[in-house]
This record gives structure tokens, sequence and C-alpha cells, in this order.
């Protein structure tokens, strides 16, 4: 066959190639046998999605619904609050998709994440610092209030698109990459929608998974994405019932942990993993017959300008 | 000499809910050990097990990041303002 003129190569929309959005989930359930000897540990690596973080997951799915409901398209902008790995999603999502893109976002994120979301196009208004996330979302929530029919208000943290994309892809393939062999969950909490959804789904399946989630232990700590609840506006799709075990992690433990994973298994992780291998080990530790499955939710690269790096901790 | 230290709304919870403190000293160093030394709970909440100031944590004077300068030998004068910001926010 020729294909030897451009004219050739013209091929109806959707016959060759992928789109961004076909690359979101699926990513690899990786071993971790050297920063765990002592168990069974994996983690799902989620820096392998095309915006490098799990968000991907949620966006994608909250902005489908919403293009489907008719809640986005024809010029609406789409807000949130995001510290970071959200709003690069949407931010990517959106421009994939045409959809302007305006977040609120802390003053005090990575100035690296402020790069990404402008590289992107998103316009971004940035809030009190000494407010953390609770001043992001207050402010989304005022700018709606404003003008409701200027936005799509995407609202990461009450959205039951965000649990379950999770419910849909995270937790089905944590079961089938595990061979339904999985005893345990380990994961973080941010919007909890990672957990609600992985394990609500998990649950279902074999209800004997026990399914643990991670929280800072303190409202001041320097584990971004992550929530302290007790102190925190809580996140509506947050279900305090459904963890079989609660535990806490230090930030400095969380920190050793990113540089043990970088060192020993030449995995660069930001630190919301290093919380969820942290809580894993300890899992896998006291059940050495289990098969822990943790989520690291992105990868190093925005974390390298961090001190901890240099900190000898 | 007194300064004022902003308390972050993540930390006022140790400091009976304060948003603002006053505290002595003629250095960075010095003011913290004032505050420190008045609201106990704030030790494990700045400092690290080895006693240093923790990595996440930035300090300001006068909107000054101070880390590049003489970091906790920063001079304080009267009326300056401190403010503790943790380096990166939590949420999504």
């Amino acid at each position: 066959m020729d294909y030897g003129t451009a004219q050739h190569l013209r091929v109806p929309q959707g016959m060759l190639g992928q789109s961004l959005t076909d690359l979101i989930g699926n990513t690899p359930l990786l071993r971790l046998s050297r920063v765990c000897p002592a168990g069974n540990v994996f983690a799902k690596a989620e820096w392998f999605n095309p915006g490098q973080s799990a968000k991907d997951r949620a966006a994608w799915k909250i902005i489908r619904e919403a293009e489907r409901a008719g809640k986005l398209g024809g010029g609406k902008v789409l807000l949130d609050s995001t510290s970071g790995n959200t709003g690069i999603a949407y931010a990517m999502i959106g421009a994939a998709r045409g959809h302007p893109v305006r977040l609120c976002v802390p003053a005090n994120v990575t100035p690296s994440r402020v790069k990404i979301l402008k590289a992107y196009g998103a316009e971004l208004i940035l809030t009190d610092p000494t407010l953390s996330s609770d001043g992001a979302i207050l402010k989304a929530r005022e700018l709606y209030r404003e003008s409701p029919e200027r936005y799509f208000y995407a609202d990461q943290y009450s959205n039951e698109n965000n649990w379950k994309a999770h419910f849909e892809t995270t937790g089905p393939e944590i079961w089938a990459q595990s061979e339904a062999r999985v005893t345990h969950f380990v994961a973080t909490l941010g919007t909890a929608g990672t957990f609600v959804g992985a394990s609500r789904y998990l649950k279902s399946r074999n209800p004997a998974i026990q399914v643990i989630e991670v929280q800072p232990d303190s409202p001041f700590h320097g584990l971004e994405g992550m929530k302290h609840m007790e102190s925190s506006i809580v996140p509506a799709l947050y279900d305090p019932k459904l963890a079989d075990r609660k535990m806490v992690v230090r930030t400095e433990v969380a920190y050793r942990a990113v540089i043990d994973l970088a060192r020993s298994e030449g995995l660069l992780c930001g630190v919301s993993a290093g919380a969820a291998l942290a809580a894993a080990r300890q899992v896998a530790e006291e059940n050495p017959q289990g098969v822990v499955v943790t989520i690291f939710p992105d990868g190093g690269l925005k974390y390298l300008s961090e001190h901890f790096w240099d900190a000898n901790l | 000499m007194t300064a004022v230290i902003e308390i972050p709304s993540a930390l006022q919870r140790f400091v009976d809910n304060q948003r603002k403190i006053a505290v002595e000293g003629d250095t960075i160093q010095h003011a913290f050990e004032d505050l420190v030394g008045r609201f106990s709970a704030l030790q494990q909440q700045i400092y690290d097990e080895k006693g240093q100031i923790r990595s996440f944590i930035n300090i300001y004077v006068n909107d000054e990041d101070i880390r590049y300068g003489k970091y906790l030998e920063t001079e304080l004068k009267p009326g300056d303002v401190i403010q503790i910001v943790p380096s990166i926010a939590g949420g999504r």
C-alpha cells in the first residue's frame, strides 16, 4: 500500500492513535522488595498517568460526567480549589478538551506546581498561605456564589465522581493486578476519593480485605496533598466509618521513606508516597503472610525544591 | 525587644487559639525560644528530633524569607512581624 503523501495519512478522527485521556489509569503495580524485605508491599505507581498523578482519574471522571450532563462546554469555566495535582489534571484535560480552567491555590504550594498549572494555560488565584487548603476552598466557594452562571464548580471534595473514578478504575486494577490476593489496602487521605472509591470496590469483592487510611499526625505538617481531617474542612465524600484502621505518620518519617524509595528502589516519589510507604511497611511487618497494596499518588520531580533532601533526617 | 509572631491556623490549637503572640528576643532564635518556652506543646511541632527547625517550615520577617540570610541569627527590631509558613499546603 502506498503511504507516500500526506494526503494518504488523513484518516477519520478516532481511527488512528490515542487521545490523552485514553492514557489515564492502568498504572503499574510495583513490588517493593528492598524497602520492605520482611513483608509483601506493592504500590500503584500513579505518576505513570499523563498528568503524573492519581488525580487524573478523578479529574477526568468529573469532567467527563459534567460534559455529558451539559454542565461544562460552550465556554463555561471549570472552577475549583486545589493544592496542585488535581489542578494539574484539570488544567491538562481542560486544555485537551477546550475548557477554560480557573483554580484557587494556596500561595505556598511549590513553585514548580504553579509553573506547571500556568504552562497548561490555567488561570490561578493564589490564596492566603496561613489558611492552607481551606483558604482556597473558601475562595472558590465565594467566586461561585458571585457568578454561578459563569462556572462549572467541580468541587473535588464533594463531587461523587471523585470516589467513583477510583471505584471504577483503581479498585478493579488492584484486584486484577494482585490476582485477587490483596489482603490489606493502605491509602493516604486528601480528598479521600482514592481511599473511599478503591476501598468500597475491594470490600465488594472480598469483605475480609482490611482497608487502612493514613493521615498526618498533626494539623501542622509538610505532607502536600494530605489532610488532617480533625482540623480541616472535612470533604463531604469522606466516610469515617469505612476504615478498619486509622494510622498517622509524622512528616519526617514520610520524608525519610521518600529518600529510601529513591535510594533503595530507584523510585523518585512525592511526599504522600512516603507516608503511604511508612504505613504500608508497618502493616506488612505485622502481617508477613499478607499482600499489602498501597498507592503512590505522584512522583518526586515536583518536590525537588523541598529542603528535606538535604536535611540529614 | 518585642516582636510579633503570626501563628498559622494549624498551630493555633497549641497556643490557646491565639492568632498573634508578642515575643521577647533580639534574634529569631531567641524569639522562638521565648514562644516555645511559654507553649511547650509547640516544641515537637516546630523542632525535629535533633532540635532543628523542621525542614518544611519557612520563616518570614516582615515578608522576607530568612532562610537565605542569617536564618535563626536574623536580628529583630521592635514591631517586627514574624510569620511561620509550612512550605507546602495540605489538601489536594
